[in-house]
């Protein structure tokens, strides 16, 4: 009297969702089906795919995290600032900008666990609070001189002979997502965030550390803020206090396309990567076309989250 | 049949705000026994099972596992101590797979370098091993979800075992599965006791707890009224320790016995919801009586719920003076002079941070709408006049109306009905756990509401009241009706055809 | 004086107050009304003035906050609105009889109509999603607040378009009585919605859908319906706050527009005493908490401090708050303050 194992089939959806776009993209135009298009995706949009691993996992223990926009930013100003104004090395402000991105992850997470409070409005004040930090370091933008910076954020590596190349932002963003899968899968961190989500009265009552995981499942979304945060700092080659504005809400939106139910309890670090790849490909899409303006990318990662949404209830409601 | 007592109880008391639950109560579970623990609603059965787990501290009493004294402090604590539960919602999480609730809190790990790195192959053939012990041989990499409550139950057994359980407690296990699934968790049962397990089963059922129980504890108003062999304490013993009398052969309501005469108020015929309700006929008079008995999980509050459109019937047909009725919101049924005290009045009756006022006009004000605002004035006139009439005890009507009693806040339920001048009332366990005094006061107003004409249809556990009060008794089992006894029946032929089959 | 201590809008009250002290403070001429030009020129009406579009959209926000939800698209709603308003207005210069003059390209009490129609429709759309589909308020409305941002940048054309059109400037820039017509908008919108809540079961309603949806339903209140209400009640006052925010800086930009305005509303209702977790809600208070939040801002420029540091302040304001309204930090703060008895019981 077995029941159709229903784990995987958000994610089908995500990939189905996928093909099709990319077999659309490919089908309307012919330079899209190219290598270097698809590697393109990933290099443009590896700080959301690191900053969208981390609300994965925040949002599979049936919490959220407003704040990754702004940290991210705070990351760019402080490197900025730190490499710029004070001399300091790449080698030296990289991991302090980690630490100070991990320290905030676990501040919030202390407030939420600890004093029981709803993470949206913690995580809210969180995104006011650093957002003004950087405000505070330099109202203007920041750029980035300092060659070592430079020359990092134009190295390429080929992955084949004169076949398409990758950045270091791409190449840590794939390592992220395969740090997630295996802390998802393999760890009692990542099977209790699962359980959290799942029902947070039976894991406590398992014996799962459930009040140390809620902490680190926020000081790890912290962390890849931050990791997200020193890509995007290759990326603009700037800090300044308007960059990713908006950023969390294409996280969700990319951990959601990706399969992920917002209730918590379900999902796959795998589905959130291809929830990013195809918000790019809209975006490419959208100006492959040129008669659309951009601002239809939007509208329409508006309308697809609409009908995941609509997806999850009915998978819901059937549960 | 073992004889070492393991875990054993003495005095336990534990006092809610102003309810005795548990006075001085001992119990003692053997090895390699199945202990069954039975009583009514309100008896204490749940209160004592959530002290031997540590959800409660006892307010006095001791308790000693193998001859230790233990204090668990929450259930995790208790577990660790080898007393490990499995309730009727399976708590375990059902987005994770059948090894890792298994193994949940002691995940076997490996290699050095990854302290944290789960050892999936052992989990999984620790998994296996356990379940064999139970004859079962599932794929243990699959979600909990996927399987039907009955496996799931068998997850949480094996649990049980391999956090090397002494005690395994199970409450009220049987209530979602079928016949087969019942044999198959009773087979595992036995292979246990077999084995040494203490086990202590908690149901309602009386006929499986006859089949598999050695010993019975029966708890009445949180006290022990005594410790038994199962072949010592035939059914009609039982029931007269769990209701505490001699029920009397006649008993019932003498006055208005020829009670209504009239068209039906009410009328429904094969009406029910798949998987809620088993068509059920019924029907109600002006100035009539009907109680509905039953055990738990007859189907009762689902009769109810149905009725007054809190859900929607997919079978047979409802009348009301006549008239085809179709409720699918309350609203609705309110219009047709309909009202209901529910059975959760934390959950469904009051709103708790309103006034006592506000919530007496509440019902009164959705039924006239937005705009015909009742005035505060207008609304405390109402408020009063109801203080007054059912002697609800409150410092003013402007009191939050959570502060108050459990029994006054069900008079607070009541008023907000009566204040619709209702032509029907369903009345769902409006006495429990109320004071003596309260429910007094509660009854002697519905008996005289139905003398002036309003129909009553009133769900109770208190069996002793449904027969008191009612002029035709309705008799439920299993979500579906068994019967109709007239209202001057004895409890003693309620419970019997209740348990006709057994 | 005992009421007085545990009125619901002490802290609101006393909080702006303070603020006030301070801005007066540091700012001498803080207090000084003039009358120029047949109209109260001061920091005070300023406040008021700016402080305007953020009360219509708090109150708006309270209510759905009244009934367990929240709304985050406020914010895409007032570009929305603003958008469509500009787009309907533009302002064509015209030469008629030899004068030159600004006329619009739809009569102007049409594109409002049309801007508040769009908004209520916002509204009702997140309505809809909440009470029929079911799904969570956050998700719902971040829906619309990712595609409405984006229909508000298409309709705009990422552009800012300037209206030229003198009559619509009134809104947000003209006077009456010699104080600024936001604030009699405000304040109608306050009043009729003050009215609608005391004279009509409507407040009584909302607070028992947010205190107990379940025995509200059990009570025969139309609990769906009315929280389709709310929401739509919401997108339109957004909507209002968008004209009244367009008038006054004469365009209407997509891109900006509203933009954080939902964190603000938040927190104006969360200031004002009204709990996340819905129930009993104070108008009034939100109307405080916007007060708050524009003087809050104002003090900060006063005091010489860079603007930015404003959300930072914020957050720190959240913060208190959030953990003031906490069960668990209270009993965390009691437990560090009052030191328990030795040898009591536990």
């Amino acid at each position: 009297m077995r029941r159709v194992d229903a784990r995987f089939v958000p994610l089908l959806g995500t990939v189905a969702v996928f093909l099709l776009t990319a077999g659309y993209g490919s089908f309307a135009y012919t330079s899209f089906f190219s290598p270097q298009v698809f590697l393109n995706l990933l290099i443009d949009n590896a700080f959301l795919c690191i900053v969208g691993v981390g609300m994965t996992f925040v949002i599979l223990s049936g919490g959220i995290d407003l704040s990754v926009g702004s940290v991210i930013a705070l990351t760019t100003m402080v490197s900025a600032a730190l490499v710029e104004q004070h001399h300091w090395s790449v080698a030296q402000a990289i991991p302090v900008v980690l630490v100070m991105g991990t320290a905030f992850g676990a501040f919030m997470g202390w407030l939420i666990q600890r004093f029981r409070l709803q993470p949206f409005i913690v995580t809210l004040a969180g995104m006011f609070l650093a957002r003004g930090l950087c405000y505070l370091i330099s109202i203007d933008s920041i750029s980035i001189t300092d060659a070592a910076y430079t020359t990092i954020a134009q190295a390429r590596l080929s992955l084949w002979a004169d076949g398409p190349s990758i950045t270091v932002g791409a190449l840590l963003a794939l390592g992220m997502v395969a740090l997630g899968i295996w802390l998802a899968h393999a760890t009692e961190f990542g099977r209790t965030v699962y359980a959290i989500g799942g029902s947070e009265a039976s894991a406590l009552l398992m014996g799962l550390p459930v009040a140390r995981t809620t902490v680190l499942v926020y000081t790890f979304s912290g962390f890849c803020s931050a990791l997200a945060g020193v890509v995007f700092t290759f990326y603009m080659l700037s800090g300044y206090g308007l960059h990713a504005v908006g950023l969390e809400l294409d996280a969700i939106a990319a951990v959601v396309i990706g399969g992920t139910l917002l209730s918590g309890g379900v999902g796959y670090v795998a589905g959130t990567l291809f929830g990013v790849l195809i918000l790019g490909i809209i975006q490419t899409l959208i100006a492959f076309d040129g008669s659309l303006s951009s601002w239809w990318t939007r509208i329409v990662i508006g309308g697809l989250l609409f009908v995941f949404c609509l997806l999850q209830r009915g998978f819901e409601s059937r549960r | 049949m073992g004889s070492t007592v393991v875990l054993e109880a003495r005095g336990l008391t534990r006092r809610f705000t102003g309810v005795l639950a548990l006075s001085g109560v001992d119990f003692s579970l053997r090895a390699g026994e199945i202990h069954a623990l039975m009583g009514q609603n309100g008896a204490g059965k749940s209160t004592l099972i959530k002290v031997l787990t540590g959800v409660y501290p006892p307010d006095a009493g001791t308790l000693a596992l193998n001859g230790e004294p233990i204090q668990p402090a929450s259930p995790a604590a208790a577990q660790r101590l080898g007393i490990s539960t499995v309730y009727q919602e399976v708590n375990l999480c059902p987005n994770l797979s059948v090894a890792e609730n298994i193994f949940a809190g002691r995940y076997p790990r490996k290699g050095a370098a990854g302290l944290w790195r789960i050892d999936g192959s052992r989990m999984q053939q620790g998994a296996r091993a356990l379940l064999a012990r139970l004859n079962l041989d599932i794929d243990v990499t699959r979600l909990l979800a996927s399987y039907p409550v009955a496996v799931q139950q068998m997850v949480a057994i094996a649990r049980a075992l391999g956090v090397d359980a002494k005690v395994l407690i199970l409450d009220e296990p049987t209530s979602s599965l079928d016949e087969q699934e019942v044999e198959r968790l009773f087979a595992v049962l036995r292979r246990l006791r077999g084995e040494g397990m203490a086990i202590l089963f908690v149901t309602h059922f009386f006929e499986q707890m006859y089949a598999i129980s050695d010993r019975i504890t029966v708890l009445r108003n949180g006290e022990l009224v005594g410790e038994y062999l199962k072949t010592d304490l035939p059914p009609a013993a039982l029931i007269t320790a769990m209701v505490g009398r001699e029920l009397s052969a006649a008993s019932g309501r003498n006055a208005q016995a020829a009670a209504a005469t009239g068209p039906a108020l009410l009328e429904a015929r094969g009406f029910g919801r798949r998987g809620m309700l088993n068509p059920v006929d019924l029907s109600l008079r002006r100035g009539e009586v009907v109680g509905v008995g039953g055990l738990l999980g007859s189907g009762r509050t689902e009769l109810a719920r149905l009725l007054f459109g809190l859900d929607r019937s997919d079978s047979g047909e409802l009348q009301i003076d006549g008239q085809r009725a179709r409720f699918e919101h309350p609203a609705q049924a309110i219009r047709h002079g309909l009202g209901m005290c529910p059975e959760e009045r934390k959950l469904e009756g009051i709103v708790a941070e309103l006034s006592v006022r506000e919530n007496i006009a509440l019902a009164l004000q959705a039924r006239l709408g937005i705009w015909n605002y009742l005035s505060s004035a207008r609304q405390k006139e109402i408020a009063d006049r109801f203080v007054k009439a059912l002697g609800i005890k409150t410092p003013d009507i402007d009191t939050p109306v959570a502060l108050l009693s459990g029994g006054n806040q069900q008079k607070v339920v009541l008023a907000r009905w009566l204040a619709t001048e209702p032509r029907l009332l369903i009345l769902d366990e409006p006495t429990r756990g109320i004071d003596v005094a309260a429910k007094q006061e509660i009854m002697n107003e519905i008996l005289a509401l139905a003398r002036g004409g309003l129909a009553v249809l009133f769900i109770s556990s208190e069996m002793d009241e449904v027969v008191r009060v009612s002029d035709r008794i309705v008799v439920m089992r299993d979500r579906s009706k068994v019967g109709e006894l007239p209202g001057n029946s004895s409890e003693q032929a309620v419970y019997h055809l209740i348990a006709a089959e057994a | 004086m005992q009421r007085l201590l545990r009125h619901h809008l002490l802290w609101p009250v006393v909080t702006l107050v303070l603020l006030l002290a301070v801005n007066a403070a540091f700012n001498p001429g803080f207090w000084q009304l003039q009358w120029r030009d047949g109209h109260l020129y001061g920091s005070v009406v300023d406040i008021l003035n700016r402080a305007a579009p953020l009360a219509l959209v708090a109150l708006g926000m309270t209510l759905v906050i009244a009934t367990r939800g929240i709304d985050i698209s406020v914010g895409a709603t007032v570009a929305i609105a603003a958008a469509v308003a500009a787009l309907m207005i533009g302002g064509e210069l015209v030469v008629k009889d030899g004068v030159q003059t600004h006329v619009s390209r739809f009569p102007m009490s049409v594109a409002i109509v049309a801007a508040l129609a769009v908004a209520a429709l916002c509204g009702l759309w997140n309505g809809l999603l909440v009470a029929k589909v079911g799904m969570q308020p956050i998700i719902a409305t971040l829906i619309l607040m990712v595609a409405g941002r984006g229909a508000a940048q298409l309709l705009t054309g990422g552009q800012i378009i300037t209206v030229y059109y003198a009559p619509f400037f009134f809104l947000g820039n003209g006077f009456l009585l010699g104080l600024p017509f936001a604030v009699f908008i405000a304040a109608a919108v306050w009043g009729a919605l003050h009215l609608l809540v005391t004279r009509t079961a409507l407040g009584l309603f909302i607070q028992s859908i947010g205190i107990n949806p379940a025995a509200a339903r059990l009570a025969g209140l139309h609990e769906r319906l009315i929280t389709v209400c709310v929401y739509t009640f919401c997108g339109l006052a957004a909507g209002v706050a968008g004209l009244v925010i367009s008038s006054n800086v004469k365009s209407a930009d997509g891109n900006n527009a509203g933009m954080l305005m939902e964190l603000d509303a938040i927190l104006a209702v969360t200031l004002g005493g009204t709990l996340l977790t819905g129930g009993r809600f104070s108008l009034a208070g939100s109307v405080l908490g916007a007060l708050i939040i524009q003087t809050l801002t104002s003090t900060i420029y006063s005091i010489g401090v860079p603007p930015e540091i404003n959300m930072v302040v914020k957050a720190a304001v959240v913060f208190v708050v959030m953990l003031m309204q906490s069960a668990e930090f209270r009993a965390a703060v009691r437990g560090w303050v009052v030191r328990p008895a030795a040898g009591g019981v536990r």
